[in-house]
């Protein structure tokens, strides 16, 4: 009995010393103490989220209409684009609930991301429950949002089953303090929501690369879908992707915040959404606590005189000290594919890591 | 920081001291014991006096109650604002209330306690009443006839000859009890019967006690004299023909009106009853009433009041343990306190009653729902249908197990319908979501809390304690501030973050 609470549970004090935040911590010393209240409806309504992003010239995928009544249903279309794919949000969703992302429109049937054709009228009954307030906080009303397709970058195309991989960033005080990359599996229906069955990449805030990942808060060394190994991911333009996120504090003033990108082939790193009640399993997919970062955050604004330092400041001290070794070094994965090329060539990953 | 959780120690501790404090105070002072221990069972009977005053000279006269047999009356008083008030003694007793002016709506209250007690000998004083001959009218004479020939064979003395009589008339294939009925209550018939049969009784109003009634009427009952013994005959059921020493109070002793006003209209008189247990040897009560504002206590309410506040004052202890097993343990349940709506509902029936008819609930509503889905609904019309279905359900389920001979079945109408329906909805859109896994974690979360609220709440002790130490209260919202502000791991998060700390060892070793 006691060794199969050993095996199963890790002891409240060994998790302490790891530094993890537990999700009463955060409810209380994260989110109560540092994000006020008047904060809250700019990120939990995405409308409101666009519109402050645009006055601060913050990237964010094209807004090509709101639908706030139940009568405007009827007449959707007049705001799809001509040939691309759209995907529709509700403004108030929480855990990328009630959204739908459509691939292509042809003789008034839609391709949903999963490759499955639906009818005109699947669509309009979706707008319809949106509206109705069935995928909002506490069931109000809602608004539709149409937004043109993101078409993902292609460096990612190996590690993603259908959706779009998302990057969440946690910024405390407007400083990055962890990272991770969201890949969509079958399991999670193209969905990049890491309770749903999507694999978590931990992301070194320096490099750019991955650190370790996990599925079903589990370790998991290729992508079940692809077969790709994961040790190689490695987001281009990391920079740029990071200060992005910063700024997104100067915008919203909430200290604990969780900012959700995606890399567009064209336009580059766009910001998804906010998030004020980030998730904790961020720090599963980085296989550190978040604690003893916030507090390194917490010491260094206790010194600082002045001003409060710009955006490329920020990101530049949380990548001197927040680096980390990759950890996909540990006795060797079974793998799920067992008759792939790429699957059979895997090498032990930390030589690979260690070299770039 | 530390200032805010020093600042909720604080008020923690004294919120418990007072609480405490409290306790002390009504265990000392007023004597209730800690522990609910032997006991005697009081009724406590309010009788409400509503009429519409029309500014004329008002005169108010209630028949009141006596102790009877296996009822001793404890204590009574009146409450009754700007009227003056006596009470008469003699064979009946009346209260009686005057005012020379009053205008609107008028409330007279009359509260009085009794103590249940079969087995103490309590005098029935009475005199049985002068025999009436009954006139039948033609058609009736022949069936009254019948009924009174074979009941009178069937039985000994005036007491089953009684018994016999309200089998015939309760009994639906009778035809001579039908026509009988057809033209009087069963209590008229059966008086003119025993007349007939030079047997004295005569109709009283009498009340059944059930704990936590309100707003009741009175039922007619029949009172049989053999000689100068009497019993008691409800007529209306064939189950519980003798009610004598049962929980039936006689409210009045002698035949004639309950109520009589002169001056205003509408007059009406309804009842209110509650049932505690107190230990025989001291006068809470009395105490509890005479110093009720500084008791802060509960008791001094009217009854029909207090009978609220029983399962009220249950419902803190009910939200503790949604919190602690929120952040303690980290369970998922559909609707925060929705488990809680559901721990009431199983208070009253059982619980494997109410598992078994919440898991069937919510089953079938989940196939309607899914039904339902195809019809292409806007949202709220979608749950609007939802709680037709659930009504319907609960409507049959009844049926089903009421000539099943499943009583509890009936009481599933306490089930908290609006939300039912709204978690139907939910949990069917996190199928479709997130898989029927995440239904059945949720749905499980929300039955584990609702059982162990339940287990808590129906403790007997604990329900002797939440109701008649108030001060308990300010402790359960201690505890439950002091569990609001632990910023320690779920045991949930023990098991989560368990990889995590396992893949932590595994690469400090390499690095060894």
């Amino acid at each position: 009995m006691l060794n199969w609470l050993k095996k199963h549970f890790v002891s409240p004090k060994r998790l302490n010393e790891l530094g993890v935040l537990g999700l009463n911590e955060r409810n209380l010393a994260c989110i109560s103490a540092h994000n006020p209240r008047k904060g809250f409806p700019l990120v939990d309504d995405k409308l409101q989220t666009k519109l402050l992003a645009q006055d601060y010239q913050i990237a964010t995928p094209a807004l090509l209409g709101v639908i706030r009544h139940q009568a405007e249903i009827a007449k959707f279309e007049r705001y799809l684009p001509v040939q691309d794919g759209f995907v529709i949000k509700p403004a108030q969703g929480s855990g990328g609930k009630g959204i739908l992302v459509i691939q292509s429109a042809k003789e008034g049937r839609y391709l949903k991301a999963s490759g499955e054709w639906v009818t005109q009228q699947t669509v309009q009954r979706h707008l319809s429950n949106l509206i109705s307030g069935l995928y909002s906080l506490g069931g109000h009303p809602d608004v539709a949002l149409i937004e043109s397709l993101i078409h993902s970058s292609s460096d990612f195309a190996d590690f993603t089953f259908e959706g779009v991989p998302d990057i969440r960033v946690i910024i405390y005080h407007g400083y990055p303090v962890m990272a991770m990359m969201r890949l969509s599996t079958r399991d999670s229906d193209g969905k990049a929501n890491l309770h749903q069955g999507a694999i978590g990449v931990g992301i070194d805030l320096k490099l750019g690369t991955a650190i370790q990942a996990v599925q079903h808060d589990r370790p998991v060394y290729l992508h079940p879908d692809t077969g790709s190994a994961l040790h190689k991911l490695r987001i281009q333009n990391w920079q740029n992707l990071l200060e992005l996120a910063a700024r997104c504090y100067d915008m919203t003033g909430l200290g604990y915040l969780g900012a959700d990108l995606v890399v567009d082939a064209e336009l580059g790193p766009l910001l998804l959404e906010l998030n004020a009640r980030p998730g904790l399993a961020i720090q599963m997919a980085n296989g550190t606590g978040l604690k003893p970062r916030l507090q390194a955050i917490d010491q260094h604004r206790a010194k600082l005189k002045g001003p409060t330092e710009n955006y490329q400041t920020r990101v530049n001290l949380a990548q001197q000290l927040f680096t980390q070794k990759p950890l996909f070094t540990q006795k060797s994965p079974i793998p799920p594919f067992t008759n792939t090329q790429q699957v059979c060539s895997i090498k032990p990953a930390n030589v690979e890591c260690n070299n770039q | 920081m530390n200032k805010s959780r020093s600042a909720l120690l604080w008020t923690a501790l004294i919120l418990i001291m007072l609480g405490s404090l409290h306790t002390a105070w009504r265990h000392f002072v007023h004597q209730v014991p800690l522990l609910p221990g032997s006991q005697q069972t009081y009724w406590d009977l309010e009788a409400r006096v509503e009429m519409e005053a029309q500014g004329k000279p008002i005169k108010v006269r209630l028949a009141i109650p006596q102790s009877q047999p296996s009822f001793l009356m404890r204590s009574e008083h009146t409450a009754s604002p700007g009227f003056g008030v006596s009470l008469t003694e003699g064979n009946q007793r009346y209260a009686e209330w005057s005012i020379r002016t009053a205008a609107g709506t008028q409330w007279l209250y009359y509260r009085t306690q009794f103590q249940f007690d079969p087995k103490q000998h309590i005098a029935a004083v009475d005199h049985a009443p002068a025999l009436v001959s009954s006139t039948w009218s033609l058609p009736l004479q022949a069936a009254a006839a019948q009924i009174l020939r074979r009941s009178w064979q069937e039985s000994a003395d005036a007491f089953s000859l009684a018994k016999a009589l309200v089998e015939q008339l309760t009994n639906e294939k009778n035809q001579n009890g039908r026509l009988l009925l057809s033209e009087m209550t069963a209590a008229e018939a059966m008086v003119n019967l025993l007349n007939d049969a030079k047997t004295p009784a005569r109709i009283l109003y009498g009340i059944q006690l059930e704990d936590g009634r309100r707003r009741q009427g009175l039922q007619q009952l029949v009172q049989v004299f053999d000689g100068q013994r009497w019993q008691l005959f409800a007529v209306n059921s064939a189950l519980n023909i003798n009610i004598t020493g049962k929980n039936y109070l006689l409210w009045q002793q002698q035949a004639g009106p309950i109520l009589e006003v002169e001056g205003a209209q509408e007059s009406k008189v309804t009842f209110s009853m509650l049932s505690t247990h107190e230990p025989a040897s001291s006068s809470v009560n009395a105490l509890a009433v005479k110093d009720a504002l500084l008791s802060l206590s509960i008791h001094s309410l009217p009854i029909s009041e207090q009978t609220l506040f029983k399962t009220l004052l249950l419902l803190p202890l009910g939200a503790l343990v949604v919190v602690v097993l929120r952040v303690f343990v980290g369970l998922k349940t559909s609707g925060t306190f929705m488990p809680l709506l559901i721990a009431l509902a199983f208070l009253e029936m059982s619980l494997s009653a109410g598992l078994i008819t919440f898991l069937l609930l919510v089953g079938a509503g989940l196939v309607l729902r899914q039904l339902l889905a195809h019809l292409n609904l806007l949202l709220v019309a979608r749950v609007a249908a939802v709680i037709v279905c659930v009504i319907g359900m609960i409507a049959l389920f009844a049926v089903v197990s009421f000539h099943t001979g499943i009583t509890t079945g009936m009481k599933v109408t306490l089930f908290p319908m609006i939300i039912l329906a709204w978690t139907i909805e939910r949990m069917s859109i996190l199928w479709e979501e997130d898989g029927p896994m995440e239904v059945v974690k949720q749905g499980g979360g929300s039955l584990i809390t609702a059982t162990l609220a339940f287990l808590l709440m129906d403790i007997y002790e604990v329900r002797y304690w939440m109701f008649n130490f108030l001060g308990l209260q300010l402790v359960v919202l201690a505890l439950i501030l002091m569990v609001g502000s632990y910023t320690g791991y779920r045991l949930f998060e023990l098991w989560r973050f368990n990889p995590l700390a396992n893949q932590a060892l595994a690469s400090s070793k390499i690095k060894e």
